[in-house]
Formats: C-alpha cells, structure tokens, sequence
C-alpha cells in the first residue's frame, strides 16, 4: 500500500497547526504585555453576553444588509468547519468520505447537501461584500486609514473564501461516484455537467487537486489570520466574555491617583515623611497611557479582535464632521505598534529595546484625542464590544497629568474647578444667587 | 423661591428626602439656571421634601476627569463626598446627567453611595406615586427629544424622558439618530469648554439638522450642556422663530403654568 499521500497529509497538517499554535503564542505573550485588570467578576453575565453577542451576533444585526450577510458566511464558517473534520481523517487514514458509510446515505447527504447550500450562499454574500468593499461607494470602507495594506487585506481575505468555497462545490462536482450516487449535491449538481466530457481518471484526478487545495488552502488561511484583520473569528469570544460590564458612562478611577490624593487631603499625613527603613523604595506609577505596555491587556485584546468594519468610526460625532479622530483608527494604530514593540522583543532575545517611539505622537496623535466628546457611540457600535474610548481616555491622563499638555481652554477649565469649584471663573458664594434672580 | 440648603435644615434638626445636585451650569450659567428653577418649581409643587448644598457644593470633577485629569477630579470627589456624607445624605437628583453620571457611578468606589436620578426618571417617579400631575398642555405640538450621551447610552435611561414627555399630550417626532444611536450635541468629553479640532462642521449643527429634519416646533431636552448646543444649532440655522428649545423640567412646569 502507497502511503505517501496519507504522510504528506499529515506533514501539511502538522506544519499548518504548528504554526498557528506558534502565532496563537504570540498572540497571548503581546496581549500579556498590558497591564493587568480583573476581569475575573461576574461569570454568568459574562458567558451571557459571549452567547449573545459573539455566538449569537446580536449586534450585527443592527445594520441588516451587513449584518445579515455576515451571519450567512458566519453559520456557512460554522457549519462547513464539520467537512473539515471529515476531510482530516480521510487524509490522515487514506479513507474516501469516511462518514458515509458510518452515518448512511440519507444523513450523509443532507448533511453534505446543507453544506454545499451554505457553501453557495456564502459565495454570493462574500461577492456582496467585494462589491460593498469595491465598487460601491461606502464611506466606511473609504476612509483614510483604509488606504493600502487594510484594504488589501480585507480582499485577500474575501479572495480566500471564494476559492475555497469554489473548491469545495468542485471536489463535490468532480467526485463521479458521489455525483452517480445523486444525493447531497444540490449545488455541485449543476457544476457536474461543465465536466461531463471528461475521461474518468481526469475526473479522478481534478476531484484529488481540489481536495487537497482545499484544506491545503484551509490551513493556509489559519495561519494568515495572524497577520490579517480577520482575528475576530476567533477572538470576538474571549472579547465579548472580557468586555466591560460597567454602565459605559462610569469611567474608572484611577487607584494610584487615590492613594496619592488621600496622603494629599489626610491631616495627619507627614509631607516630609522618609519611606519607613527596609521599604523598598516604590517607583512612582505612570499615569495614564503613551504606550501600548500602558494599556491594560482587555484593551490590547480589543486591538487584535478589531475587524476594521468601521461602524464605530461611522457613528463617531467627531469623525461624521471631519476631525481627525477615528475610533477604528485607534484600535489599528493600537494593534500597529502593539505588533511594533512584539516584534523589537522577538528580534533582542526577548526584551524590548527602546526604540524612540511611542503609541502616542508616532501613531496617535494629541489632536484625534482631543476630539473625542467621550459620547460612546463607537462603544455602543461595536458588534463585538471594543473600546476605543478607554485609550483615548487612558492617553489623555498621559497627555494632562503626565505632561501638562492639555488645550489651553482645558486648563483654564482646570483651575477654575481647583480654584472656585466650577468651570468658569464664578465665586463659590455665589452658587446660590440664582434663587433670588 | 422656597430653595433650603443643607446646612438650614440641619440647623432645624432635619434630613431632607432627597439632595438636589444643582451643578455649575444650573448655578451659574443663565440659560441653566432656568432649568433649574422649573425643576424646583416642579419640586415645591409636588411638595417634595428637598435641599440644596448652596454654596457648600462643588464641581462634581466630571469635566476634569473627562479631560484627562484624575487629580482634581478625585480631589473634588472626595471632597464632595466628605461633605455628601456629613449631611448623610442617601439620596441626589440632578438636572445635568454628567453630575448624574459621575455621583450614580464614580463615587460609590470613592466612598460615596448614594441613590442618584436624573430629574426626568424623578419626576416620572413623582407622577407615578401620583405627588405630580402633568398637564396635557401641549397637545399635538410636534416634539423632539435629544438623548444625553450620559444618561442614553452611558446610562440606558431612555424611557423615563420619552415617558413624561408624552404626557404633555405631544407628538413626540424621533430623530433619526435616537436613543442608542443618538448623535452627541458635541458638549461632551470637557468639549464644552474648548473649540472644536479642525474639521468640516461643528457637531452641534450636524445634530440640529437631524432635529430640524423632524419638523417639530420643540427639541426637548435634559441636559443644560445639550440645551447650550442645541439652541445654538438652530441660532446657527437661523430657525429660532420656528423651533424652541427647552428641557423637560421646563416643559411642564409651564404646562401648568408654574
């Protein structure tokens, strides 16, 4: 018996997965580059909302053309996955169709007849999407920051479904026993025919080439999901499970800045107090954020599952009038030097070595942060609940408390608040006059 | 104007039922102290047992805290709480919903706990235990109702203003950005007391458009950061002849002609 095909399947199927554990590796050391926060609190509310929101995409729906042609190639993802396991343990033990005969033919085929539908509609909701992407003129696919490389991306990834879908319906097709047999192929029925001509080893042989472009393909996608925007797929899950839970206008309080103001406002306190002997000296906290070893490791989550859809920059006020500022672009920039500094560690052993940058000033600038009116319209937005406000709160701490680099207005505001008690520069005594007015 | 502060009632031996938060804008500014005088109209009338802090309250720190700066806000915070706590009190409503925001849910880490409404879910509360009538005075009048980013979608109150709004017997007319999907006046996140980044439009105008696009006579609002925005947004439009802005509170205290 020739064992070589089952082998190389297993070779291929080897190198695929390991790679992609050596990405998902990656992946986990970045994200573990922020700062930790608990997230650890209510669990049953959390798996509600991975159920909801990420299994049940309950907020995609919210635009119905994008969000119902997203489910059809999100359940098609799903259910189409089940060949996949099919196709491992025929490659593995050299088997034809392996579940036929174990699941008979009547389940046998409308589980491949269901697969082959998906497979068609998926098709034809991707081509929808590369028109959206392409041809027709959605702002949100046009902005700015969708110039070069996430534009591309967000082909290719277009450009790999549609192949693979294609080979699946062309291995049904050219599979002359399963097309004979006449159950399950409601789709690659009709494909049969363009291939009728040809000689039955040809058949044989185009229906092989398909097969094993396909999973060959299959884990080809696994690994660029790394390098691709298209990480939600598998990270919306642990996204939406870890996503804030607060009501969104509660913004947190920072426990360093408590300490800190406590010893301020304590009578008691010694300002001049020498750290008691064998206390290790602490190092002051930095507040707020100007990198992305700053922000806590849900916000680095969040920049790996961004899908670039651009509906939180589209309801953005800020954005919608032609600021600087878009919360996708937050989320990308995030990523960009996340990915930045994962790379400086891999290339020095290990450790990072200061480069000169920053996320702010080289990624992000002071003028997208101050435009944000902190309305939490790209919160409420996000099919899969990330954040963008929470780093650009982060990085205004940075950018007031850590440099004193507020707008000029904001720190008259400021010490009026410190002086009078109020933004604008009225007498705390006078607080009341408006009840005699 | 029957306007107690704290310090008075606790001179008589009394706690009040509820403290109301007045804010900067409610105090000083001279569009805002209207609301708040509708507000504590509406209050005497339904006799609710009420206080102020006068001149012992303070920012609340929302606006430096949105600005960036957690120094000052915790230093007001904790300051406000101190005096919040001596007076015991267990319960505040406010007429800006950043107050609402910031007391509701930043201070209970800071030690101060307290049950926090906004003035429309108050007063819908007033009207539900049957202490306040409103009257059907604006029947069919076309309405509009702008959502506060901090009470919308930072705080999921989008029904207690609808709710009295529409006992005013009106025509309330949604904007087609509305409730989660409202589009902020632009005052939010300490926008309020800076000017704009460069762009192609303030964010006031673009919301106005959208309340203008409704055709009603009123935009009701519940916020004085948003009221400012808005009245502003139809100035700019040159429409004040045709659309008035006014806050809930207003709304019905002048249907009964308080």
């Amino acid at each position: 018996m020739n064992y070589i095909p089952n082998i190389s399947f297993a070779i291929a199927l080897l190198i695929g997965i390991g790679f992609f554990v050596r990405n998902v590796l990656k992946l986990v050391r970045n994200i573990n580059l922020g700062k930790e926060l608990d997230r650890s609190d209510r669990k049953t509310q959390r798996w509600k909302n991975m159920a909801r929101i990420a299994l049940g995409q309950s907020k995609m729906v919210s635009r119905p053309i994008a969000g119902f042609l997203h489910i059809i190639v999100y359940v098609g993802f799903i259910i189409i996955n089940i060949e996949v396991l099919e196709i491992i343990i025929d490659g593995l033990f050299g088997t034809h169709r392996i579940f036929q005969p174990l699941l008979g033919n009547s389940i046998y085929g409308f589980l491949i007849g269901t697969f082959e539908i998906f497979a068609f509609l998926v098709l034809v909701a991707v081509i929808i999407f590369w028109l959206r992407r392409n041809i027709v003129q959605i702002n949100r696919f046009m902005s700015k920051e969708m110039k070069g490389w996430p534009k591309s991306d967000g082909n290719l990834i277009l450009y790999f479904e549609i192949v693979l879908m294609s080979l699946f319906i062309l291995m049904n097709a050219t599979d002359h026993s399963f097309q004979e047999a006449g159950f399950g192929n409601p789709i690659s029925q009709f494909v049969a025919p363009w291939f009728s001509e040809y000689p039955l080893e040809t058949l044989s042989s185009i229906e092989h080439i398909a097969w094993w472009a396909h999973i060959i393909g299959i884990l080809i996608f696994l690994n660029y999901l790394y390098y691709s925007k298209h990480l939600h797929i598998l990270l919306a899950f642990p996204n939406t499970f870890y996503a804030n839970l607060q009501p969104k206008g509660q913004f947190n309080n920072l426990s360093s800045v408590t300490k800190e103001v406590r010893m301020m406002m304590d009578p008691d306190a010694d300002p001049y107090a020498m750290p008691e002997e064998g206390a290790e000296e602490e190092v002051p906290e930095k507040f707020g954020a100007s990198d992305v070893t700053d922000l806590n490791w849900v916000q680095l989550l969040n920049a790996y599952t961004c899908t670039e859809c651009g509906r939180c920059t589209s309801s953005c006020p800020a954005n919608m009038t032609g600021k600087e500022l878009s919360p996708r672009g937050i989320m990308m920039k995030t990523r960009d030097r996340l990915e930045e500094v994962g790379r400086n560690i891999d290339s020095n052993k290990g450790v990072f070595k200061d480069d000169g940058k920053q996320l702010l000033n080289d990624y992000i600038t002071p003028e997208e942060l101050w435009a944000c009116t902190s309305c939490n319209a790209c919160v409420e937005e996000c099919p899969i609940d990330i954040d963008p406000l929470s780093i650009i709160m982060d990085m205004r701490r940075f950018l007031v408390m850590e440099q004193s680099a507020a707008p000029q207005e904001l720190n008259m505001m400021m010490t009026n608040i410190e002086n009078n008690g109020a933004p604008w520069q009225y007498n705390q005594q006078d607080r009341l006059n408006w009840k005699d007015e | 104007m029957n306007v107690p502060t704290m310090a008075e009632m606790l001179s008589q031996g009394k706690n009040p039922e509820v403290l109301f938060w007045v804010g900067a804008a409610g105090s000083y500014d001279d569009r805002a102290k209207k609301i708040t005088k509708a507000f504590v109209k509406l209050l005497n009338k339904a006799n609710v047992d009420f206080a102020v802090l006068g001149t012992e309250e303070s920012s609340t720190g929302d606006a430096a805290k949105r600005a960036g700066n957690e120094f000052l806000f915790q230093m007001q915070a904790i300051s406000n709480i101190e005096i919040l706590n001596s007076y015991q009190v267990k319960t505040i409503v406010c007429t800006d919903p950043h107050s609402f925001n910031t007391l509701k849910n930043e201070y209970p880490e800071l030690g101060g706990n307290y049950e926090v409404y906004h003035h429309t879910q108050y007063i819908k509360k007033l009207v539900q235990e049957g202490r306040l009538e409103i009257k059907k005075s604006l029947k069919g009048k076309k309405v509009t109702y702008h959502d506060p980013c901090y009470l919308g979608r930072g705080n999921g109150v989008y029904e207690s203003p609808r709710d009295i709004i529409r006992k005013l017997g009106v025509n309330l007319k949604e904007m087609k950005q509305h409730k989660n999907r409202a589009l902020c006046c632009g005052a939010g996140g300490a926008q309020m007391f800076k000017d704009a980044e460069k762009g192609d439009k303030e964010i006031n105008i673009l919301r106005t458009e959208q309340a203008i696009e409704t055709n009603a006579e009123i935009i009701a609002t519940g916020c004085p950061y948003c009221n400012t925005m808005m009245t502003d947004g139809v100035k700019f439009h040159e429409k004040e002849s045709q659309i008035i802005v006014k806050d809930i509170a207003e709304l019905i205290a002048e249907a009964d002609n308080l």
